[in-house]
């Protein structure tokens, strides 16, 4: 059913599609003012959507090698750019981001430039010549330039270990979605919301996870671009955010200055509810170190050059020059969702702590904050909370407590605007953490069936048995991952940035220095592999059991550790043992032209 | 030297440059970030603020298309672009 006809058709396709979802939205808004409840609203987003996405999935079924590995290499640069931007963005970019900038401030704005900036390197050091190697999956890259089953084998662990760190928490924020929307019990809904991330991956494998990822990203960028420009129309802050908020940035800054930042005594913190914060630090001046910017920064470029899951949406391209231009396009599609995640975060701060606007509550007696209706609805989600702590009767900024999901989910309502709104960022943050669970599950399943099974076990296996070792592992991985998940063990941002950094200390040095070094041989790649990954572990659990660490480099930037080591091992261990043998030195040249056939 | 040679070298400048831009964006000014930030930047946000609100971000996207097109014309420069595709 899909096949060349069909990608010649791609953009009509997509545009009938968000032409439909723009439907169903004017829809749902009408039938609120009819009179449809909130819930059902939110159940019939949810529903949609996902059901969407099956289909699509179901219509890309597959019994080729080719198709369900790498989407048949046939994805055009655009299409391409706007599946890695869904695969890339995940529930935490979507749900956490804007919160974590509210809260955090500049200290926390290293992770935005860090996620993009880790493109550049994904363009100019890896991306085109994976692509032109022409291999199925990351370590198939690495076993097959380094040479060996062990060196293929590491490259399998270092996948696992980062992916399946990532992949619990889109798992956990899939199933938070997914219990709220359909108001059910987040130990059931973590399978629910498997079992919707299955539907689009199981059938068609790589081609059923890219057309719905394409969806995918449709749906989310539509989900939070239009609350963003629709709050700051509302508010009078200026039709276009991004070019317009500067008063508002200064008024923020003026407002600290005014109220100060009051330090509370513990014994009061301890009444407030466990995930909550205040804001303690100032909005927009530079309130972290050059290093701890620099460092978290640098964390997140490297690990985003090393995540196999991204790293092998750009195998799917027809040529190494679609490769290229595909990163620019994935880059600019993240563009549109990051760089407006601090305006949602300036708005939102804005309308809740200017006692001018009507929806400011900082100033306002206690007892008058309790009463309002959006206040009781978040307090009752447990996610904002009040507390007269000097008993003056009025509300100050030290006494006023927010979750961080609050800054998307609930400044909607706070502006004023329709409970459709809600819904359709409910569907978003559900088509944003699915899409990178599909990605990552798949990653895993692939490296497993095809390095290990096909690869090391098994290289008689025919097609048909190896797609159903394929499928067979991605349920398993799948189940496994929900299984974690619920039992709610880490926050989504802590275990999202940890991936990052395990994927660094075991991947970044031997795939880039596998494309520029010709000298860098098997044992090399195994010792910095081996070395990275165990160093990088070994510095986490040193730290987080009461370890003072080093350099400033914290739970957060371990990666750097564990990538310096991974780096001197491989070098040290390269010239150590012989230089690569003749054929892999031509291999390599080979891949650093892009023209002829691949090299596999 | 043999044209694949030269087509690499050619490569690696080409890398050296764009690395040295996305040192500059990511990690350069932000050695500076208290200081930058008390001058205005684009659209009247505070300059470091701009930049990791909207500045380095956007830099990134330019200097990605940038280079896949200067890479494609050293391509072509030694014949060894792919023909037929896209």
């Amino acid at each position: 059913m899909i096949k060349g006809n069909f990608i010649d058709n791609l953009p009509k396709v997509y545009g009938i599609y968000t032409g439909g979802f723009l439907a169903f939205i004017i829809i749902m808004s009408i039938a609120e003012q009819m009179g449809m409840t909130a819930k059902t609203i939110g159940i019939c987003f949810v529903a949609f959507t996902v059901a969407i996405y099956a289909i699509i999935g179901y219509l890309s079924r597959t019994a080729q090698a080719d198709a369900y590995y790498v989407a048949g290499r046939q994805v055009p640069t655009v299409f391409n750019g706007m599946a890695t931007a869904a695969d890339w963005m995940s529930g935490a970019s979507f749900v956490a981001m804007a919160g974590g900038i509210y809260f955090k401030g500049y200290g926390y704005m290293a992770l935005l430039v860090g996620w993009t900036g880790g493109y550049v390197l994904v363009a100019s050091l890896l991306a085109p010549y994976l692509r032109k190697f022409g291999c199925y999956t990351v370590p198939d890259f690495i076993g097959t330039r380094y040479g060996g089953n062990l060196s293929r084998f590491m490259a399998v662990v270092v996948l696992t270990v980062a992916s399946f760190t990532y992949v619990t928490a889109q798992i956990n924020a899939t199933g938070t979605i997914a219990s709220v929307a359909l108001d059910i019990p987040f130990q059931y809904a973590v399978y629910v919301g498997l079992i919707s991330i299955l539907l689009c991956s199981m059938l068609g494998g790589m081609r059923g996870v890219t057309w719905t990822q394409v969806a995918q990203y449709i749906v989310l960028i539509i989900a939070y671009l239009l609350p963003v420009f629709w709050i700051s129309n509302k508010m009078g802050a200026g039709f276009f955010p991004h070019f317009m908020l500067a008063d508002e940035v200064a008024r923020i800054g003026e407002l600290e200055q005014q109220y100060g930042f009051v330090k509370n005594a513990a014994a009061d913190l301890k009444t407030v509810p466990k995930g909550l914060a205040g804001i303690t630090k100032a909005h927009s001046a530079v309130n972290a170190t050059p290093w701890a910017f620099i460092s978290l920064a640098l964390a997140m470029m490297m690990g985003t050059a090393s995540l196999p899951h991204v790293m092998m949406r750009y195998f799917t391209t027809p040529s190494v020059k679609a490769a290229r231009k595909s990163v620019g396009w994935s880059l600019f599609f993240i563009f549109l969702l990051y760089s407006s995640a601090p305006m949602l975060a300036t708005l939102s701060k804005l309308s809740l702590i200017d006692p001018s606007l009507p929806t400011g509550i900082i100033g306002k007696s206690i007892a008058e904050v309790q009463a309002i209706d959006w206040y009781q609805n978040w307090n009752q989600a447990n996610l904002m909370f009040v507390s007269d702590f000097n008993g003056n009767g009025t509300l100050e900024l030290n006494e006023f407590f927010m979750g961080g999901k609050a800054v998307v989910l609930a400044t909607p309502e706070i502006a004023g605007l329709p409970y459709v709104i809600s819904g359709l960022v409910a569907a978003g943050g559900m088509a944003a953490a699915m899409s990178t669970a599909d990605g990552l599950i798949l990653a895993i399943a692939n490296a497993i069936s095809h390095d290990v099974y096909y690869k090391i076990i098994d290289p008689k296996a025919e097609t048909a048995k190896r797609l159903v070792v394929a499928r067979v592992l991605l349920v398993v991985i799948g189940f496994a991952g929900a299984t974690i998940a619920a039992l709610e063990i880490q926050g989504i941002l802590g275990s999202v940035i940890w991936a990052f950094d395990f994927a660094m200390s075991g991947l970044f040095f031997p795939l880039v220095l596998g494309v520029w070094w010709k000298r860098a041989n098997k044992e090399g790649a195994i010792a910095g592999m081996f070395l990275g990954l165990v160093s990088g572990a070994a510095y986490l659990i040193w730290v987080r059991s009461g370890g003072s660490g080093f350099l400033g480099i914290t739970q957060l930037t371990f990666g750097i550790f564990g990538s310096a080591v991974s780096l001197v091992a491989m070098v040290v261990v390269s010239l150590m043992t012989q230089a690569p043998s003749a054929a892999t030195q031509k291999m390599v040249d080979n891949v650093r032209v892009p023209a002829g056939k691949s090299v596999i | 030297m043999s044209k694949q040679e030269q087509h690499w070298e050619k490569t690696r400048g080409l890398l050296f440059m764009t690395l040295a831009i996305w040192f500059v964006f990511s990690i350069g000014i932000f050695l500076f970030g208290a200081e930058m930030n008390e001058v205005g930047g684009p659209f009247g946000y505070p300059l470091t603020y701009w930049f990791t609100c909207q500045g380095s971000l956007g830099i990134f996207v330019i200097l990605i298309f940038w280079f896949a097109n200067r890479q494609e014309k050293i391509d072509e420069e030694f014949g060894f672009s792919e023909r037929g595709d896209d």
